[in-house]
């Protein structure tokens, strides 16, 4: 009768192979995931909690972390919103080369970040393109804390685009007609009726756009200029303690940054949570 | 009910023995597709030369001449791979076990980190090889716009209010490091006094509007994206640019003193001990002070160690200006790592707000 005991989890699905996908889930999130994290936080714990606390006091790094936090914030905001306008026009309008527009959506995944962050320097430089017309204006945005902000939304945009996409495309426009003859004005119906359901995939994809733009090293680095306390960001920071041979150092910076990446992630799980209570089915 | 849920723990012990082994099928195709892509050792010598960022055209010409000279003289074939990067970074991939048979960096004080971390390389490895294991030396010079127009001829000139200068960061460049001892050591030699040389380094480093990570990234900083009024830079790298971008945009500014900046070589012995190197290996460091490598470093503009081999044009190329070594300034490379780039060191001074 041991084997009763085993009958729960077998009954629990109509679905064959949950032995196989269970085991396969948990070792490779372990061994891909959990085992490199794991191994950073215990090479960053050697120096104690007293000893992590005070790195992350240090005025340089409090810095690199301030810059990176907030850029990437404000950037992941800026990309939710327009991504939002992007995803609407590219679901709800039909207008000849919308498959295009949609793949062009993609590109900034596919190209790498290092090419990216020439591109985006080429351009903002004083003498490029768009820089140059900015330029007079006393506008500088490479090689200012401006620069990792353009960078940031550009990489951040597929992802707000992508996540919102599919609840677009699953409104019933019963609903906006039903709204409209109730007698609720267009932006009642936009407010109470549209964007509600949309709020979870929104949040998904602002942390998804904040959690890449955090990490984000490549396409910054070269537009950011890298001037301590004024545009350098925490990964650059463990770069350059990795360059002194401070392994500990760099394992410090990168432990913080994960935990609050992973606090300001937990939240943000938290709000979607609540609001798929509050506005239902989504 | 009995007999159906015997049944059920016989199908559970079967599928479970089914999920083992597709388990193991899984995990043999991954380790099998891993060892695919980690590749196939060669059959032939392979050599591999760990060298810094601005080398790049500089040993691909080196490491065919020594091939040639090798397979002339022992029916041997050898292959020389060189791996450039930032010095600092290059330092840190030997640490972390690549295996290089030789490294040729930017500064003595990366091969030191080596020799401290790994003892693959022993603490005394200056010594083993002619001239300081210098087979060739540089300095910095100055690159300006054509014409000049910010009047840039010296050193303090670059801590002028309003002029912009391009350098790459201390911390992550060994050329950042020689610009950085460069400024250090002029001030030093005409004041003769190191709190004066810290506020000059410090105004120098205030006019500095981005900080790149290598030399490269800062001259296409300065050549592709117009920014900055000079950029100081190895002497080799200030000649690549004018050929590259052309006399008519840039030219050089000989300052009255500059550093001899000295990126030496070494054999990695911890490495070529595990891998039968060895022979090689030495040969090829020994090649480098060769009349023939001698010739192609003078005409990549470096200075070789032995000048008499060069050819006379490239050497006239090379301005003619005073040297300091930075040791005769401020002791031992421990104490100029130490004191100048490690944490808290002269430039977290000089670069907090």
């Amino acid at each position: 009768m041991r084997s009763a005991s085993f009958l729960p989890l077998k009954q629990a699905s109509v679905l064959p192979g949950f032995g196989v996908t269970l085991g396969y889930t948990l070792l490779y999130l372990g061994l891909l995931v959990l085992l490199p994290l794991g191994a950073l936080v215990a090479k960053a714990s050697g120096i104690g909690f007293a000893g992590i606390i005070a790195v992350a006091l240090e005025p340089r790094v409090a810095a690199a972390l301030w810059t990176s936090f907030s850029i990437s914030l404000v950037a992941a905001g800026v990309a939710s919103l327009f991504g939002l306008l992007v995803a609407w026009v590219l679901t709800r309008y039909d207008f000849p080369g919308r498959r295009i527009v949609d793949a062009i959506v993609d590109l900034p995944f596919a190209l790498p970040t290092a090419v990216a962050g020439i591109a985006l320097a080429a351009l903002y430089a004083p003498n490029g393109w768009v820089g140059a017309f900015l330029d007079p204006l006393g506008l500088k945005v490479a090689y200012t804390p401006a620069g990792i902000f353009i960078a940031l939304v550009f990489i951040g945009l597929p992802f707000a685009v992508r996540t919102v996409q599919p609840l677009i495309a699953e409104i019933e426009r019963e609903l906006e007609e039903a709204s409209a003859t109730l007698g609720a004005s267009r932006w009642r119906t936009v407010w109470s009726v549209l964007l509600p359901p949309l709020l979870p995939g929104v949040l998904t994809g602002f942390a998804l756009a904040f959690a890449r733009a955090v990490g984000e090293y490549g396409s910054v680095i070269f537009i950011a200029g890298n001037l301590p306390y004024v545009s350098e960001i925490a990964p650059l920071l463990i770069v350059i303690k990795l360059s002194e041979y401070d392994y500990t150092g760099a394992t410090v910076i990168a432990t913080i940054m994960l935990a609050i990446s992973f606090s300001a992630l937990l939240a943000i799980n938290l709000i979607q949570a609540w609001s798929r209570k509050r506005f239902g089915h989504v | 009910m009995q007999g159906r849920s015997l049944n059920v723990a016989e199908e559970y012990l079967h599928s479970s023995f089914r999920t083992v082994l597709s388990a193991i099928g899984l995990i043999g195709l991954s380790v099998a597709s891993l060892l695919i892509l980690s590749g196939a050792a060669a059959a032939q010598t392979q050599l591999l030369n760990v060298s810094y960022d601005p080398t790049r055209e500089l040993y691909r010409e080196v490491n065919q001449a020594f091939a040639d000279e090798w397979k002339a003289r022992t029916g041997e074939t050898v292959n020389v791979r060189a791996s450039h990067g930032g010095s600092g970074a290059q330092a840190r991939t030997v640490i972390d076990g690549i295996d290089a048979d030789v490294v040729t960096l930017g500064i003595p004080s990366d091969i030191d980190a080596i020799a401290k971390a790994t003892k693959k390389i022993p603490a005394d490895w200056r010594s083993r090889l002619p001239n300081n294991s210098l087979p060739y030396t540089s300095t910095v010079v100055f690159l300006v716009r054509k014409g000049n127009p910010k009047g840039i001829k010296d050193w303090d000139d670059l801590v002028k209010p309003g002029i912009q200068v391009i350098t790459p960061n201390p911390k992550t460049s060994a050329g950042g490091r020689w610009n950085f001892l460069a400024a250090w050591g002029y001030s030093h030699s005409r004041d003769g006094n190191a709190d004066k040389a810290k506020d000059f380094v410090s105004a120098l480093y205030k006019n500095v509007p981005v900080l790149d990570t290598g030399a490269r990234g800062s001259t296409v900083t300065f050549a592709q994206r117009g920014l900055g009024d000079v950029l100081p830079a190895w002497e080799n790298e200030a000649f690549l640019v004018l050929d590259e971008f052309g006399r008519d945009k840039f030219e050089i500014v000989v300052p009255s003193l500059s550093i001899l900046a000295e990126p030496p070589v070494a054999l990695v012995d911890g490495n070529v001990d595990a891998k039968g190197t060895r022979k090689v290996a030495e040969a090829y460091l020994k090649f480098l002070y060769s009349d023939k490598a001698q010739a192609i470093f003078a005409k990549h503009h470096y200075r070789p160690s032995k000048a008499e081999a060069a050819k006379p044009e490239d050497l006239a190329v090379l301005p003619n200006l005073k040297l300091f070594t930075i040791e005769s300034l401020q002791g031992s490379w421990d104490d100029i790592q130490k004191n100048n780039f490690d944490s808290g060191g002269l430039f977290d001074q000089i670069s907090k707000r």
